[in-house]
């Protein structure tokens, strides 16, 4: 794609609210990128981020041919001990959109929308073995927040799945 | 993984191509940029040449210029070509096969995992964005020896 044709599709698509109608689209994109259809989980996330709350978001980036991303995110206060603070839980761009911006628009978004609802600081968390969207996130300024992730396998549970 | 000192010198070398995509710089000035010895650095040029990362140009002002894709190179990429303690790999350390050496070896593989997600994820362009970001805040006081 050439430059013009690439800020052609960029500021042809519309940053807006995620809508009932959206769910299809999501469900397709999120499959497409993980393998794995989701549809309960995101008809549930649409229900809970959707609703007139100015700390939750949940956007997506429309153009004529539909949904090409959406990107959820939320104000949360004391999290992890942690001062009021944005917080981006997912962002998908349709894999054939990617490399035209609509990452980047969708994150701003989210930020602005973090930004007037008067945090100053955003974050995510990210799988370590996944470089692609580790990237994404370190081009656009992020860098190793002061949080270590740890986890650990239940007992019990382990227990439960190996008989499964 | 303590960062030799060629790949460092590489990893500088390629930012400064980097930032003047469209110029090419001598060996020379990039040296005494980074206070190094131009025969030194023109060794670590050569193996990055040999990788596609820059491209040599002959001539009176001869020297090198980037033909890497700054938005796909890595630091990972560029160190890997000049140390292989990278990637996690079978180095045998006298107690291994005892059960302090499997715990030990859980707690370092962490930190390798940690070093190789944060090397492999930020390319050359963002670097060029932090570098931007770094001239434009004030510099601290150089430090002074202690004695």
């Amino acid at each position: 794609m050439t430059k013009s044709s690439e800020s052609t599709a960029d500021s042809a698509l519309l940053i807006r609210k995620a809508a009932p109608r959206d769910l299809p689209q999501i469900v397709a994109i999120d499959a497409l990128v993980t393998g794995i259809e989701k549809r309960e989980y995101w008809r549930e996330m649409l229900r809970r981020f959707a609703r007139r709350d100015s700390r939750r978001q949940f956007l997506v980036a429309a153009g004529s041919a539909g949904v090409a991303g959406f990107a959820i995110g939320e104000v949360r206060d004391w999290e992890f001990g942690a001062p009021p603070c944005g917080w981006v839980f997912a962002i998908d761009v349709h894999p054939q959109l990617r490399l035209h911006g609509v990452g980047t628009r969708l994150l701003q978004a989210i930020c602005d929308g973090f930004a007037r609802a008067g945090v100053t600081r955003v974050r995510t968390l990210l799988d370590r073995d996944d470089p692609l969207v580790l990237s994404f996130f370190r081009s656009q300024g992020m860098m190793a927040a002061p949080l270590i992730p740890l986890e650990m396998e239940l007992p019990a549970a382990a227990a439960e799945a190996r008989r499964r | 993984m303590k960062l030799q000192r060629n790949a460092r010198l590489a990893l500088y070398a390629v930012l400064e191509f980097a930032q003047q995509p469209d110029r090419q710089l001598a060996t020379a000035s990039i040296a005494q940029t980074y206070d190094v010895s131009a025969h030194h650095l023109a060794k670590v040029l050569a193996r990055l040449a040999q990788h596609g990362i820059v491209e040599s140009v002959r001539g009176a002002s001869g020297g090198y210029r980037f033909s890497g894709n700054a938005k796909r190179l890595t630091l990972l990429d560029v160190v890997a070509l000049f140390q292989d303690d990278v990637a996690p790999g079978p180095q045998h350390e006298p107690g291994d096969a005892t059960a302090a050496g499997h715990a030990l070896a859980a707690v370092l593989s962490e930190i390798e995992h940690i070093e190789r997600a944060t090397l492999s994820s930020i390319t050359v362009a963002t670097m060029l964005k932090l570098i931007e970001r770094a001239q434009r805040r004030p510099r601290p006081p150089p430090r002074t020896a202690r004695r």
